[in-house]
């Protein structure tokens, strides 16, 4: 804990100081920005095979990934930092994969949804990628055929994890 | 409506006057001819028994047999409701067949398909780019002796991982 420790007050609304049920929490700028980052991913769905359905079950009400600031895909890679790589990719698809990793801006990260994204799975043969870390760095392996959402979840959750570590490049010495 | 039987026996009377055997295998007809009578059969299915739909064109391969590989078409007819199957054998050194394209339109993507899986030529097919598979893949991968694992990849591999050939 740094000297330099400040203390960020906290005022409810409608109730402006004393009545609130805490007025004060303490915590660290770098970790305050951590914890706003982690809980805004915007995952882009690069998705080819069957682990779509299990996209969509964990997407949806009973699983919900809005509840780790996950839920809303952009179709655009360059509204997005986490590309999920759902389903085989196939050495002919593999240039459009790295096309649409290169679009995104940093700072990005990759998760390999299901055992064909991250190993090729069963899929060993002349036709498909033997794992996407072979063409671009990957941060979560969920594996799987296709993964139970409570994996993805976890998957996320070490996600979320990772990136509330991460220092933004705003959290500086003057910040 | 006839039943299969009688349709078979008409369509065995009109096949057998070729080169070639005929016999019914588990409900569907096969015809093994030469390679030369697989369109004239073709267009005798098609014109005057009914058989208006293509329904497949694959290849087997038959490693250390020669002819080596086995062409096999697949036809059905709407109005007998049957199916007859058309084989030849062609040799490793000129895997050559006649194009069906001429009569059905649909046989050229399946065409495209075999060429690129097992190296079939398909002559009077002008168009015979890989369907699947991409531009400057060497080899036929369902050929039995392309090695199972053998990747030709597109994008170059990251640093620290290497090229499998596992086969």
């Amino acid at each position: 804990m740094s000297a330099e420790r400040r203390i960020i007050p906290i005022e409810p609304a409608g109730s402006p100081g004393k009545s609130a049920a805490f007025e004060y929490i303490s915590t660290r700028k770098d970790e305050l920005i951590g914890w706003a980052r982690k809980f805004s991913i915007f995952p882009y769905p690069f998705v080819t095979a069957c682990c779509a359905m299990e996209f969509m079950a964990v997407s949806s009400t009973p699983y919900d990934t809005d509840r780790f600031g996950a839920a809303l895909p952009r179709f655009s890679p360059r509204q997005s930092d986490l590309l999920m790589v759902v389903g085989t990719v196939t050495h002919k698809q593999a240039p459009i994969l790295l096309k649409v990793w290169e679009q995104m801006c940093e700072p990005k990260w990759v998760m390999a949804f299901g055992v064909c994204a991250t190993s090729g799975g069963f899929y060993q043969n002349y036709a498909a990628v033997p794992g996407i870390d072979r063409i671009l760095p990957v941060d979560v392996y969920i594996p799987g055929c296709p993964p139970r959402p409570e994996m993805v979840i976890d998957g996320i959750m070490q996600l979320q994890d990772k990136i509330a570590r991460q220092k933004h490049v705003i959290v500086t010495k003057d910040f | 409506m006839k039943s299969s039987a009688e349709v078979f026996d008409r369509i065995a009377s009109r096949l057998s006057d070729r080169e070639g055997e005929v016999a019914v295998s588990h409900g569907i007809l096969v015809a093994n001819l030469a390679p030369g009578g697989v369109l004239a059969a073709a267009r005798l299915l098609r014109d005057e028994l009914g058989f208006d739909v293509f329904l497949d064109v694959t290849a087997v391969d038959w490693p250390g047999q020669d002819p080596r590989f086995e062409v096999v078409w697949h036809f059905y007819s709407t109005s007998h409701k049957v199916r007859v199957r058309v084989k030849t054998r062609v040799p490793e050194s000129n895997p050559s067949v006649p194009s069906l394209t001429p009569l059905y339109g649909s046989a050229a993507f399946m065409e495209r398909e075999c060429h690129e899986m097992y190296g079939i030529g398909f002559e009077g097919n002008a168009d015979l780019r890989p369907l699947l598979l991409y531009e400057g893949f060497v080899g036929h991968p369902l050929r039995k002796d392309y090695p199972k694992e053998r990747e030709q990849p597109l994008v170059a591999y990251r640093p620290g991982f290497e090229l499998g050939e596992r086969g």
